[in-house]
């Protein structure tokens, strides 16, 4: 589990994070969510430690990242996964030599025992025929399941996928989707998705955290965001007037049920 | 101003404090240091002896047509090219060549492994990114560059020889005498020293552009541009400094 207490953060004078306190739960796809510039993605690089908070706690499994020395954070950086929002790939090296990368760093298993650990990796991700590929010869979607073999190579405690959708066609969108939240349930990872989709929110969202102008705005599940009274979140997420009826339609019927 | 460019060192130091880590895996330090000997350093075997080549047969033909004259010994020509290309053009002159061709490639490198966050994907993994990009570049530019001088030097020899046989511009006995005429082996240890210094330069500086690239692809391009600028200064500098001391140390 990741708990988030007090973090505060701003850039040259203006508040971007304010008073975020969350949970983030093992074994849970955890969602943030939020207009662009509401502050998802800082607070995803202060949780990775890519920025330091101006002050606040970022505690993973009882260890403070934000007090930690950079010793002990390089070393919790390998219980870390991440999915960034462009693959981040190494474009230099094929598929495999990707998702072998952090082995080849730090892992004590020999040659063959690294390559059919990058090997499984892939078949799990169903991209065992394109591991010889460079990354330039894959599609967005490919690329995407590519990252998220490279991130669990390590077999990491903690997953952060920065936007794993943008960019990809809701079909793909569901399988990258999917692909997460079995991983996440498979391994028992904390993962933390950083998203706008709302396929994804209402698809894997087991623990949204909804994020405005760097103030929590709102916390709850899946189930919880259809039925929610708060204004600022219906307005976010089912921002479309065809969304809008959608949901009230399904409120109906859900209603009409129950009496 | 200056207290801009006190801050830009200040950022560059720390960089190279960074950089100049133990590698986490020493197995892929070598890995990558082999890789970047083959991009950096043989890539460029052959436009430093092609360079060479010609600029060898130029001065050889220049000093030969402009200024020997009959009261200058025959081996004038043979001499001066010798002493040209071992002082400057195969140390200096032609680093400033190498800081355009690798310098541009090293800052564009990593500045797109920047904005394209291949850098921040190492550090989340818990590696040293600066000292794994960084340092087996440094490593890979400092140990190879010295042999091009040396390819340098024997192709701008090289040149000169083909002015004689195939030019007839001088005879290849008085080009062998003037090389061989008053040879200090300093001058050539001069320019070994002297391309150690020029292949940090290169490699450091132009990392350090790449290295802190924010923003986009143009912010790359003015990297790459700023990077060959920079180096081409402090090469030029430093040579000036480099030369006086060397010289005084023969």
């Amino acid at each position: 589990m990741i708990s988030v207490e007090h973090l505060y953060k701003s850039f040259d004078g203006r508040q971007v994070l304010c008073d975020i306190e969350v949970k983030f739960l093992s074994g849970h796809t955890n969602l943030i969510i939020g207009q662009s510039g509401s502050g998802k993605t800082v607070l995803m690089n202060c949780m990775v430690g890519l920025i330091m908070p101006d002050s606040g706690r970022i505690v993973y499994d009882g260890r403070d990242l934000v007090a930690m020395t950079k010793k002990e954070r390089t070393l919790i950086r390998r219980e870390i996964g991440m999915l960034f929002q462009g693959s981040a790939l190494f474009d230099s090296m094929t598929v495999l030599s990707n998702v072998m990368f952090p082995l080849d760093m730090f892992s004590s298993m020999n040659y063959k025992d690294r390559m059919r650990r990058a090997q499984s990796c892939l078949e799990r991700v169903n991209l065992i025929e394109a591991q010889n590929k460079y990354p330039n010869e894959l599609s967005g979607g490919m690329q995407k399941r590519a990252a998220i073999a490279r991130a669990i190579a390590m077999g990491p405690k903690y997953l952060f996928c920065d936007e794993p959708n943008s960019g990809l066609d809701p079909k793909t969108s569901l399988v990258i989707d999917k692909m997460i939240f079995d991983i996440t349930h498979e391994a028992n990872i904390t993962t933390i998705v950083n998203t706008h989709d709302m396929n994804s929110v209402i698809g894997i969202g087991e623990n949204i955290l909804f994020i405005n102008n760097g103030k929590k705005g709102w916390q709850g599940t899946n189930k919880e965001v259809l039925a929610s009274n708060n204004k600022t979140l219906n307005d976010f997420v089912f921002a479309s007037d065809f969304s809008k009826q959608l949901r009230q339609d399904i409120i109906a019927s859900i209603h009409d049920s129950k009496t | 101003m200056i207290l801009k460019q006190l801050h830009i060192f200040g950022d560059y130091l720390l960089l190279m404090g960074r950089a100049f880590h133990r590698p986490e895996r020493i197995r892929m330090f070598f890995k990558k240091y082999y890789s970047e000997i083959l991009a950096l350093g043989l890539n460029s075997v052959g436009i430093v002896m092609l360079i060479s080549l010609f600029i060898g047969a130029v001065i050889c033909i220049q000093i030969k047509l402009n200024i020997q004259n009959v009261w200058m010994p025959s081996w004038v020509s043979g001499y001066t090219t010798r002493e040209i290309m071992l002082l400057e053009f195969s140390s200096a002159i032609m680093c400033l060549i190498l800081a355009g061709k690798v310098g541009s490639n090293i800052a564009s490198e990593l500045g797109t492994m920047r904005i394209t966050q291949q850098i921040d994907a190492l550090e989340i993994m818990g590696i040293n990114s600066a000292s794994y990009l960084i340092l087996p570049k440094i490593a890979a530019l400092v140990t190879f560059i010295p042999i091009l001088v040396i390819f340098s030097v024997a192709a701008g020899i090289t040149g000169a020889y083909c002015t004689a046989y195939f030019a007839n511009i001088i005879t290849p006995t008085d080009l062998t005498l003037g090389l061989q005429h008053n040879f200090t082996p300093w001058y050539f240890w001069m320019g070994v020293i002297k391309s150690l210094f020029f292949a940090f330069i290169i490699a450091s500086v132009s990392s350090y552009h790449g290295y802190t690239v924010k923003g986009g692809s143009i912010e790359v391009g003015k990297a790459s541009t700023s990077a060959v600028v920079a180096c081409s200064v402090l090469i030029l500098f430093s040579d000036v400094f480099l030369t006086q001391l060397l010289s005084d140390a023969q």
